[in-house]
């Protein structure tokens, strides 16, 4: 190569677009919706990790001195007990942070049963089509053709409430979504060249699947398993409510919405907090997984 | 490492490729001949260029030969090993020999891997060698297709596409092939680009004697490289013969055709256009008789009623029932 040459190859390479990582950052933050969502979600996972030291009492200690005192800037509350106390006299704060840990463990276990499995059928279903896509697929569109909370609820009564079979059934709702978007991906990747040139090299069917033709499946995955742990949280706390997730008194923050019901007239604290963690948890979780779709999303791009 | 065997490296003999199709929901199932009797030898150092327009059957007999997808009749050879009745194991070794470089060089390098991991892709699976062997080939490779060894760590997207093509180039000999299927390589690149991949692809031949199928839907490209010439039309053979041959008397009124349709700096080799009437017929309702009577300005009532078979004339084989008179 010439001298010029080169340097033209040179000047080339020092206009090519920058590292994938910066300018996913690029696109994401200037999305501020987006922006405030992560800062809140990894606020909440700070919590959950520490919430052992930050919150004031254990989470399931009853004071029986205290019976549902309002939070601090109501009359009769204290800094003790910074939103007030419920019925049996448990510190709510303390027991919200501690819900923190279920709400979040609670997503990551229902998103990765449902991806693990939503990912493997997906890819089967793209690669052997035919009679076996057809099986799988048949069988995820009556899934789909049932409102998911009921079917969630079907499979609870059939396993027996508690925590982890209410977030088995949560995954097993989720599955759908996952295998169609799974198995429509792989379709288009199956049809490049790439691929072709990787069955030419010799490459076996499994390392097709997860080293070829997965890897260029992920961004719509990724966006739909950030969207699936927001709904994740929101059904397992609304089976909690339903007294079919997690049994009290685990400071789950569903569960302690039921277990407050009674009380909403009276001691409108102890459903709120709460419900507005459950509230801001999902919204912050939702913003955070549009703005990776749009970042993710070379369609979206300017 | 070839030069002493003069037998043929690929040999093929009435390759056939039908596929069954449904046109539309309530139709009844048809059979598309997409590759109908094409013959044809191959020896280590040559080049044969496949030409024709879109839907011919030249991209059929690219997956053909490279394995990706079985014939429906006649038979396949490489290295004197038929490969239809080959067992996988046999198979998957001739695997080994006959690569092939894509159209498109911005789908056919993974767009998730590095340049690194998209040459050493061949070598993983096909050999044992160490990571360190590994990489040195590929650094090896790089520099031999012209490009450097800082371009292992880079993903494919910060290159352009000429430079893409070198590593397609470089991928597909990696596992030092004997026979390379270049299904227009140069045709998604520009013009300035062309010229120094089709320099590349020559040089590669000196240096690794390689065996050339080169497809390609013009003949300009063709002139540069090849050293046999096949004109397709429709799925059949219609021209075939040596380069010179077909270049300086085509017999065919299609060779013509596409002949005066390749642009020539020279104004000397200009010829007058030859414009084909009507349009490519469809390929599942092929004409009776000569296939391209409907767009030939020969034709005759022979041509209608009998389809011409491929005969020797004049040093080539050629498929027109008035081949001398044209």
């Amino acid at each position: 190569m010439s001298e010029t040459a080169q340097r033209l190859a040179e000047l080339e390479l020092a206009q090519a677009p920058p590292h994938p990582l910066r300018e996913f950052w690029n696109y994401f933050s200037q999305n501020r919706g987006a922006v405030v969502g992560l800062a809140f979600v990894v606020l909440v996972l700070t919590v959950a990790l520490f919430a052992g030291v930050i919150a004031p009492h254990e989470p399931n200690e009853q004071y029986r001195d205290h019976f549902l005192v309002p939070p601090v800037w109501e009359d009769g509350g204290s800094w003790e007990f910074i939103l007030g106390t419920d019925a049996v006299g448990r510190d709510i704060f303390s027991r919200i942070l501690y819900g923190a840990r279920y709400s979040l463990v609670i997503g990551f276990i229902v998103v990765a049963l449902s991806l693990t499995v939503g990912i493997a059928l997906g890819l089967l279903a793209a690669f052997f089509r035919g009679t076996f896509e057809a099986l799988v697929m048949r069988a995820m569109d009556i899934m789909l053709s049932m409102p998911s909370l009921l079917l969630a609820v079907v499979i609870v009564a059939i396993l027996g409430p508690g925590l982890f079979n209410a977030m088995l059934a949560i995954a097993v709702t989720y599955l759908p979504h996952l295998v169609r978007l799974t198995r429509a991906a792989a379709i288009t990747e199956l049809s490049k060249d790439y691929v072709v040139a990787s069955k030419v090299s010799g490459a076996g069917m499994p390392r097709l699947m997860v080293i070829t033709v997965l890897p260029n499946c992920l961004a719509p995955l990724i966006v739909q398993a950030t969207l699936s742990f927001s709904n994740a949280i929101l059904d397992a706390a609304a089976l909690g409510f339903l007294g079919l997730g997690a049994q009290p008194p685990t400071p789950e923050w569903g569960t302690m919405l039921a277990e407050a019901r009674e009380f909403v007239l009276r001691a409108w604290w102890v459903v709120t907090f709460p419900g507005v963690a459950i509230l801001l948890t999902v919204l912050a979780l939702n913003l955070f997984g549009d703005g990776l779709r749009d970042a993710l999303d070379p369609k979206l791009k300017r | 490492m070839y030069s002493v065997n003069t037998s043929p490296l690929l040999s093929a003999q009435n390759l056939c490729r039908y596929y069954t199709v449904r046109p539309h929901a309530f139709a009844a199932t048809t059979t598309l001949k997409a590759l109908d009797g094409a013959n044809f030898e191959l020896r280590a150092g040559s080049t044969l260029a496949v030409v024709g327009e879109s839907g011919c059957g030249k991209s059929t007999m690219a997956r053909l030969i490279t394995m990706i997808e079985p014939p429906t009749s006649g038979q396949l050879s490489v290295h004197g090993t038929d490969i239809v009745n080959a067992t996988a194991v046999a198979r998957r070794e001739l695997r080994r020999h006959v690569q092939i470089v894509f159209q498109d060089p911005y789908g056919s390098l993974n767009p998730r891997k590095k340049v690194g991991a998209i040459l050493e892709e061949p070598l993983r699976i096909n050999t044992n060698m160490s990571r360190q062997e590994r990489r040195d080939a590929a650094h090896d490779m790089l520099q031999r297709v012209g490009l450097r060894r800082e371009h292992y760590v880079r993903f494919p997207h910060m290159f352009s596409g000429g430079q893409r093509q070198r590593i397609a180039i470089a991928r597909a000999l990696m596992l030092k092939p004997s026979i390379v299927v270049a299904d227009e390589p140069v045709s998604a690149l520009d013009v300035s680009i062309q010229a120094q991949v089709l320099n590349l692809l020559m040089d590669l031949q000196d240096e690794f004697e390689l065996a050339y199928v080169f497809i390609s839907h013009g003949l300009s490209v063709v002139e540069h490289i090849a050293a046999e010439v096949m004109v397709m039309y429709l799925g059949r053979p219609i021209e075939q013969g040596a380069k010179r041959l077909i270049f300086d008397s085509p017999r065919h009124p299609y060779t013509r055709a596409l002949l005066a349709a390749t642009p020539f700096v020279d104004p000397q080799r200009r010829a007058h256009r030859i414009v084909l009437k009507g349009e490519l017929p469809s390929p599942l309702s092929p004409p009776a008789g000569c296939a391209f009577h409907t767009r030939c300005p020969h034709a005759t009532a022979l041509c209608e009623a009998e389809r011409p078979a491929l005969r020797l004339l004049q040093g080539r084989s050629v498929a027109c029932h008035h081949a001398e008179s044209i």
